[in-house]
């Protein structure tokens, strides 16, 4: 069978070879990397502007975005058709090519959140260093964790206050340079569908920036949904904690920190989402307006075919409903849950809308082509290409955040 | 013990002397000094009359069975459109298999497996219109290869290599004609090369050897007594969608306005 045959339905006339060749794991990736451009840029925002009332989620979602960042690259290998020559993007770029930059913003951008990472906890791993090494007959994991640890440090021992406080100008300096690099690793994603002159839905200037500020606005939703779990997590692990250790803070405490914490980054959601939305509706008008060739079958596709996932899912379920969510007064931490979860979908639906949107339509403006997504999959290509290779890429990061969390406390103060 | 001093001297000496030798390569690009000699090699361009074409789809089979392109998939290098204009000004337009057993059905495949039936009385005018990689002049599916496995050779011809294409499918969407697929049996980009092996050989395609009618002809565009050359010079040609700045290079006779 054809690549792509398993999965299209055809509809009037269109080329003999088209199908819908990008499927979900093309929807996964932008989406995948979306949400680590947003989560880095959120704990920019405290370590570079200092917006002190995001602390409590800084780090947390530094970390989340280091987890993310492998994960970006799964679903691109798992869409190859040869994926083991996938490392040649990096070996041989074709530099006119959008997807050649891959390599090179994405590994800068890699060192660039590494590195921040190492400054940020550098502290706690010098002192769990030394502890374990002051531990006279280790036992093998704790050898393996001194070994880990020590090797971690990179020599670097010293962490008086001086030393510190270069750390943290260190960070500071690497979060502003991440910014760009971060909506560079993003926007240029939107640059790979944008640049696509042969298709109608998928060409304009505008794509990157709307990638960038749906990005942010999905990563920003991932942190607080996830710094609402973990919290609520800790919450139950106190209190079955509180009696053995006295030292660890109160429910209240952690409540009333959740609740600030989640109460300032939603208003941050809210403002990159005005943006996302704005300039979304701006290309939507612009189209109509200018009505070019093309515009008679993007119209069927986005007023009838498309409608509900375009105007009931995204814009009404994942950007208005969350939005009114919100804007309520007395934010509580179950609708803040429910408005990032609501803000998740819709930013999904907006990469579904394009990548598989954008091919919904012969490029002979002539046919429609409807893709069937692989449920229950029955060969290698259905498993990659459907709902369980999606769910493989949703999953991971959520795994070696668990990993990372180890080594690297999110919720331990260091500083 | 060699000292610091004389240690760099040295590295500076035979890096130098290694620049001359590497510089030559600028000196003698062969390409250039082929280009400086003024011979050219050919530019192959593709002629199409679809007033001659009867969409029996011999041309589909033909390029099948030379290129194997498995005969049963539902891809082809090339393919024939069946144009049906109704009195109601609606264009009816099929290609069932890439048109590879012609078009045994009278009615239009609007997909799913069924025919619109179109009464006879109702057809203003109908055509057919055989297609095939345009071989533009600025591709864009060269472009935007992230690995450089797709490139066009000095004589016009955009060519796949099958050994390095990661399969990304970049260049199937940068198409705006729709001639690239995932080849069933390699699962690499999959193009009409012109029969690349054939026409470097001084034969023709295997579509244009194929067609009965001799709607099909391949060219070279540098040669000016070349039959195809002095009938794109000198007639009525006219290229498909040209608005994509792809500078298409398989030229049409009889093109008309309702061609996708």
């Amino acid at each position: 069978m054809v690549h792509g045959e398993a999965w299209t339905i055809k509809e009037f006339f269109t080329y003999p070879n088209e199908y819908i060749y990008w499927t979900i794991q093309i929807v996964m990736y932008p989406f995948m990397t979306g949400l680590v451009a947003g989560a880095f840029v959120l704990s920019s925002l405290y370590h570079v502007f200092g917006v002190k009332q995001l602390k409590g989620i800084a780090r947390f979602s530094l970390v989340f975005s280091f987890a993310l960042l492998p994960v970006a690259m799964l679903p691109l290998l798992m869409h190859l058709q040869q994926p083991l020559r996938g490392i040649e993007v990096m070996m041989t770029p074709h530099f006119t090519s959008a997807i050649a930059a891959f390599g090179i913003v994405f590994s800068t951008y890699g060192m660039i959140v590494a590195s921040e990472l190492w400054f940020v906890f550098r502290k706690h791993f010098v002192e769990t260093a030394l502890g374990l090494k002051a531990i006279e007959g280790r036992s093998v994991l704790q050898q393996g964790q001194y070994l880990l640890f020590s090797v971690l440090t990179l020599g670097a021992y010293d962490i008086s206050h001086e030393a510190i406080e270069a750390d943290e100008r260190a960070v500071k300096k690497l979060a502003a340079a991440g910014i760009p690099v971060a909506c560079f690793l993003h926007g240029y994603a939107g640059f790979i569908f944008g640049s696509v002159k042969a298709n109608a839905l998928w060409m304009t200037p505008l794509m990157p920036v709307i990638f960038i500020c749906s990005a942010v606005v999905s990563g920003i939703a991932l942190c607080i949904l996830t710094y609402i779990l973990t919290m609520e997590i800790r919450k139950q692990l106190a209190r079955r904690h509180r009696l053995a250790h006295p030292e660890l803070p109160s429910m209240e405490e952690l409540k009333s920190a959740e609740a600030h914490v989640v109460a300032m980054t939603s208003r941050y959601l809210l403002m990159f989402m005005v943006a996302a939305i704005t300039l979304e509706l701006l290309d939507l008008i612009f189209r109509g307006y200018t009505a070019v060739k093309s515009w008679d079958i993007l119209r069927s596709v986005i007023y009838e075919r498309d409608f509900v996932n375009i105007f009931v899912v995204q814009y009404g379920l994942g950007n208005l409903v969350p939005f009114v969510l919100f804007l309520i007064p007395g934010l509580t931490i179950r609708r803040a849950a429910v408005g990032s979860a609501l803000v998740l979908l819709g930013v999904f639906m907006m990469r579904w809308n394009v990548v598989i949107g954008g091919q919904a339509f012969s490029s002979s403006f002539s046919g429609f082509m409807h893709y069937v997504m692989p449920l229950w999959p029955d060969s290698m290509e259905t498993l990659k290409e459907g709902l369980v290779g999606a769910l493989i890429v949703a999953g991971v990061p959520f795994g070696l955040f668990y990993v990372l969390n180890k080594v690297m406390p999110v919720f331990k103060e260091t500083h | 013990m060699i000292s610091r001093r004389s240690f760099c001297k040295k590295s500076l000496l035979i890096a130098g002397g290694l620049a001359i030798p590497l510089s030559c390569l600028e000196l003698f690009d062969p390409k250039r000094l082929l280009a400086e000699k003024d011979q050219k090699g050919p530019r192959w361009v593709f002629l199409v009359d679809t007033r001659k074409c009867v969409g029996c789809g011999f041309c589909v089979k033909g390029c099948k069975v030379e290129n194997e392109v498995p005969y049963d998939a539902n891809v082809t290098r090339t393919w024939v459109e069946r144009y049906v204009v109704t009195s109601d000004g609606k264009t009816h337009i099929d290609s069932p298999k890439g048109a590879r057993d012609g078009f045994p059905n009278k009615g239009i495949d609007i997909g799913h497996g069924k025919l619109e039936e179109i009464k006879d009385d109702d057809i203003d005018k109908a055509f057919f219109v055989p297609k095939l990689c345009n071989q533009c002049d600025n591709p864009p599916c060269v472009q935007v290869c992230p690995v450089g496995a797709t490139y066009q050779t000095a004589d016009g011809v955009v060519l796949v290599d099958r050994s390095w294409c990661i399969g990304c499918g970049y260049c199937i969407m940068g198409c705006p004609y729709g001639v690239r697929f995932f080849h069933p049996v390699f699962h690499v980009a999959e193009k009409c090369n012109f029969c690349y092996h054939r026409i470097t050989k001084g034969m023709q395609t295997a579509c244009v050897d194929s067609c009965a009618f001799g709607a099909r002809r391949v060219g070279n565009l540098r040669d000016p007594e070349d039959p195809v050359t002095k009938i794109i010079m000198t007639e009525r040609v006219n290229v498909l969608k040209e608005e994509y700045g792809t500078k298409p290079q398989v030229f049409y006779l009889g093109l008309s306005k309702e061609v996708k």
